[in-house]
Formats: structure tokens, sequence, C-alpha cells
């Protein structure tokens, strides 16, 4: 137990000294989590936002509709199957039918990929209330990115073209009654929505749809001929593979603010090692085995990442949860990021990142703490307490 | 009666590698020391006083040779062995007193007691006598940056008898201080040697050292010039 008395009382001894090195090791820790924590939020928040949104707790799909080919989307509707309609009259369900059609914004040409849903569903965080509308008006809703797209805004009309089950094509006026502001573009861009009875009925599809999306936490899942079931690991694959590969930049991040922590630690104990040559020849002098000066030295460094942590937590736990109460403003354009964040950005702190990273910083500390004394404790005494080395 | 001596050492040889030429700082040194000596190595820079001393203390193995401290041989000692013939029997005294700056006058002088088997309570009475014995109990609680020079090595005396070693080696201990300062710590050390018994070996070249010395043994280029019994003067010259 000598030793770590001894760790301890050096490096408190030290005062300023190991009071600035402490400190600076805490920002590393605290800034290692807060990064890492920006990313897990913005992980966590895309997947939630995109479950909110747009998949559910899961979709069944016609077996002819695949959302990456348009070619396919003509022959990508059925009648939805009895098991699917109780659910859906149960509330637990949302059909949705997509038809591919053209828009014509301000003379433009613009294909777009015209969907039916009901809007009075409550199983999708989409406004599809303000699609309830008289027989008088023909609703669109579409998204604030399709909407800057187009140039079209709220009350405006606008011709939409599409074909109907027969290949006969029909157009009529619609009138954008909301431009809904969501961070999914899989809903957004190059879609419009309108109300999916109208839909069933222009395009002579009655009782049909594409897909069947399921409610969050309904574990049903009925059988349904010609129709698949689409699970969220599936369907979140997309987008994780997306976030695997924003992970790599923050790997890269994370495995500079790691360096730079070593380095300070490593600078700290090299230096004081250097300057403490003779004090290691001294206590050889005493008696102390050059295991025992290793074992001294390398736990004072340790010793510095164990208080860091302290410090770090003393004012970066209330630090950390103010700001994932707050949550990081993101400047606009953000959504050229590539996937659905928000407007804030609500940093995620998991036991695992926080107790990881501390792990990992006083493995870090310590390795670099015992590679310099090592190299110390090797000199003979005589040279230790002359003060130099060979 | 070869087992009655403390030290005993039979052509002692040590010789240092400088690029491809060597230097020898002992040669053939052959001497016998008993306990509760009282002795100096002196001679010119570079006659080998600290090499010897530094075989002695098992802080440096020789090139050929044998050094016996207490009937074990340095030479043959492993680093464990060697830091624990240290930790029990040996003390040492240096020019720049080495204490532990982070600690106080108390700490520094109770450090070597904390590799012993002692219970807190000894070692707090063990570094209180000690303190006392170099008279600056009332200053346990300063910081080695608190002290003057001569305290400073009073203090590192007193960590060097705190656990009364067998054996002191002091190298250069006056080479910092003042003539008072000088007599003071020699005077404390003549007290030690006779109180306790404990035997000292000096390495020097100060002549205020010399005066008090029973033995005086001249290095010259690593070997015995001459092996000299005195009678001690004191400060004054004079015999004591």
């Amino acid at each position: 137990m000598i030793i770590p008395k001894l760790a301890l009382r050096n490096i408190l001894g030290a005062g300023l000294r190991t009071w600035l090195n402490v400190v600076v090791l805490s920002f590393a820790f605290v800034a290692i989590i807060w990064t890492q924590g920006l990313y897990e939020g913005m992980n966590d928040q895309v997947e939630r936002a995109s479950v909110d949104a747009a998949l559910g707790g899961g979709q069944y799909w016609q077996e002819n509709y695949d959302p990456f080919d348009v070619l396919s989307l003509e022959d990508a509707h059925a009648i939805v199957p009895d098991s699917l309609r109780a659910m859906i009259d149960a509330g637990a369900a949302t059909a949705i039918l997509a038809v591919q059609g053209t828009l014509y914004p301000k003379g433009r040409i613009q294909p777009v990929l015209i969907k039916g849903i009901d809007p009075d569903q409550a199983l999708l965080s989409l406004p599809t209330g303000f699609l309830k509308t008289g027989e008088d008006r023909f609703p669109a809703l579409i998204g604030s990115r399709m909407a800057r797209s187009t140039g079209l805004q709220v009350g405006d009309t606008v011709i939409l073209r599409w074909r109907d089950a027969k290949g006969t094509f029909d157009a009529r006026d619609v009138e954008i009654v909301q431009v809904m502001k969501t961070v999914v573009q899989s809903i957004d861009q190059g879609q419009v929505w309108i109300p999916l009875d109208r839909l069933r009925d222009l395009a002579g599809m009655e009782g049909e749809a594409s897909l069947v999306v399921v409610a969050q936490g309904t574990l049903e899942r009925p059988p349904a001929p010609g129709w698949v079931f689409r699970d969220l690991d599936f369907l979140l694959s997309d987008i994780k593979q997306l976030v695997q590969m924003k992970s790599a930049g923050a790997t890269i991040l994370y495995a500079v603010l790691i360096l730079l922590a070593m380095l300070a630690i490593f600078d700290t104990q090299v230096l004081s090692i250097f300057r403490r040559k003779k004090e290691m020849g001294t206590l050889m002098a005493m008696g102390f085995t050059r295991g025992r000066v290793i074992r001294l030295f390398t736990l004072e460094g340790a010793l510095h990442g164990v208080l860091a942590a302290i410090v770090a937590a003393l004012y970066g736990i209330p630090l950390l949860t103010w700001y994932a109460g707050q949550g990081w403003a993101l400047p606009a354009g953000m959504d050229s990021y590539g996937f659905a964040i928000g407007e804030k950005l609500f940093p995620v702190y998991s036991a695992g990142l926080v107790a990881g990273t501390t792990l990992l910083v006083l493995g870090i500390t310590t390795i670099v703490s015992f590679l310099p004394t090592r190299k110390i404790a090797k000199l003979k005494p005589t040279e230790a307490l002359r003060g130099r080395v060979s | 009666m070869k087992n009655s001596y403390l030290i005993e050492t039979h052509d002692l040889v040590k010789t240092y590698s400088l690029g491809e030429s060597s230097i020898i700082a002992l040669n053939k040194v052959s001497l016998n020391f008993e306990n509760a000596e009282f002795t100096g190595l002196v001679g010119p820079s570079g006659s080998g006083k600290t090499t010897l001393l530094n075989v002695i203390g098992s802080l440096d193995s020789p090139t050929s040779g044998s050094a016996v401290v207490r009937g074990r041989k340095v030479e043959d000692l492993s680093h464990k062995e060697a830091a624990a013939l240290r930790n029990h029997h040996i003390g040492f005294i240096f020019q720049t007193f080495n204490l532990l700056p982070v600690y106080t006058v108390f700490e520094n002088v109770e450090f070597p007691l904390l590799l012993l088997d002692h219970s807190p309570g000894e070692r707090r009475k063990m570094t209180m006598d000690a303190l006392d014995w170099v008279g600056l109990a009332d200053r346990a609680k300063s910081k080695p940056a608190q002290l003057s020079g001569g305290q400073s090595q009073r203090v590192a005396i007193a960590r060097a008898v705190a656990k009364k070693p067998a054996l002191i080696l002091a190298d250069e201990p006056t080479a910092n201080l003042d003539a008072e300062n000088s007599h003071h710590i020699l005077r404390t050390m003549e007290r030690l040697n006779k109180d306790l018994g404990t035997t000292f070996i000096f390495a020097t070249h100060d002549e205020k050292v010399i005066a008090y010395l029973r033995r005086k043994i001249t290095l010259v280029d690593g070997a015995v010039a001459k092996d000299e019994h005195l009678e001690s003067r004191g400060p004054a010259g004079e015999p004591r």
C-alpha cells in the first residue's frame, strides 16, 4: 500500500503543476464525450425521425413495390388483404398508395411520386389533417424541400397529372394546402401527398395500396399473401450504412482527441520524469527497487487520469446534462448533410460512451506514464543521481 | 578475524568506457573498514572517491575485484538484493541534499522508514528522534524550499540516520555549506558516530571535514596512496 500512498502524496504535493495537468486532461475527457455524444445523438435522431415520419413499426410492401425502382411502380399496387385491412380499421396500420405522376409548377415539368394517405391517420407524424377539405377542393401536401424546388407555396394551384390503372393519363388542378417542415427527405423531395380515397378513385385503384405502415410497438404480423413485411432493420439499413460512413469521420475526431489527451499526459510525464531523474536516483539510494520506482511513477500518471475523470465529472456532468436538454441549434442548410437531423441536435451520452471513454483515457494515461518511467528506471542509480540519461 | 570488518574491498577495479578508450576510476583498491569508523576518502577530483563510495553503497558494481559489505558481496547482489542492503543498512548523504521537494521535512526523514516494517507510531518516534538529533524538530512541517542550505543538509543527515543504519556514506556533504554550517553538520555527525556507533565514510577534499576525521585515506588516480589513522582535531585544528 506504500506505492499508492506515495503516488497520491507526490501528485498532491506537486500542487499547481498537478492541477494544471488534471484540468487540461479533464477538458479532453469532456470534449471527447461531448463530440461523441453529438454523434450518438445525431444517429439516434436520424433513426427516430425516420421511424416517426415514414417507417412506423415496419411496413408491408406489395410484392412488386420497390421504392428505388420507379419503373416497377406501375405494377406495385394491389387490394389490401383482409388481415391488413383489419389492422388499418383498428388503427394499428395505415395504407399508402404510390403512383407515378407529373407536376407542372409555373410551366415547368416536374416528375413526382404521388402518395395517397388517409387524412385521419395518426400513426405517422405527417400533418395529413390538412388534407381534410371539402369535395370542392383537391388538397395536396408537400414538403419544404419540394416547395423550394418547385417554387410552390400554400394556396398555390398547380396541375398534377397521373396515369391510372388502365394506362390512361388524367390531370387535375391541386391546391397546396400545407407545406410541411420535415427532416425526413424520403417523404419530402419529389413527393406530393393527397388523400388516399381521392387517389384511389382517380387512378382506378379502389381498395388498393402499395404499402401498409404498421404502428410502432405493434407486435402483430399477420400473414398477407402477395405482400412482404419489411422490419425496421431492413428499412433502416440504408440510414445505418450512412451513419456508419459518417462515423468514420467521428472516429478520426475521437482518435485525434484521444491522441491530444495522450500527448498532454505523455509530455507531462516525460518532462516530469526528466526533471525528477535525481529524485529517482535518491529513491533507489534509499532502497527503492526499479520495479517500485516504475510502479510509483506510473501510478502517479494514472492518478492524473483518475483526478481528471473526477474533475471532468464535477463540471462535465452538469454542463453536458444541460446541453443535452438544450440541444445544438443547427445552421440552416444542414439538410445537405445527407440525412434527417432536425433544427436542433440533441446529444446522447450513453453509459457505454462515458465508461468506455473513461477506461480508454485511463488506460492510455497509464501506458504513456509507464513508457518514459521504464526508460529512466533502467538507469543505474549512480547515473540517475547525476541526472544523466543514457 | 576477517569477518569482523564492516566493509572489505579486495583489488577493487572500476573502469568506465569512454568511446573506444576506458578510464580507470578505481585501481586495485584493497581496504577494510571497521564498525564506528569516522573515515574520509580524500584526493583530487577524479581520484575515485565517489566511485568507491558508490561501489561500497551498492549503487554501482565493480569491474573486477570484490567489495563485501556486512558479509555480502556487492558484485553478486541482484538489483533487489542491493536495494534491500541499502534500505536496511546504508544511509546516504549527498552534496546537493537530494531532499524530495514536495514532502515536508518530517515526510522526507520518514521516507526510508516507509520501506521498512515499522508501525506508524514507531516511524513517527524514529523520525522525530532523528530530527531531534539534528536540532530540527521544530521545522518538521516545513518544506525543503523553506530551509537554508545548512538546515537542508541536517534534514538529509536525519533522513540517513533515522533508520539507524550501520553505515552512512556522505559524498562532499559540506561542499555547498558555509564554514559555520559545515562545522555544525560535522559536529552532528561526529556525535551520531559516537552515540550510535554508526560508521561514517566521507568523500571530500574539504579541509574542514578532514579536521574531524579519525582515518584519512588518500586516493590518487584510483589507487590508495596513503591510509592514515589520525587524532581528530576539531574545527580550530586543536586535538579534541
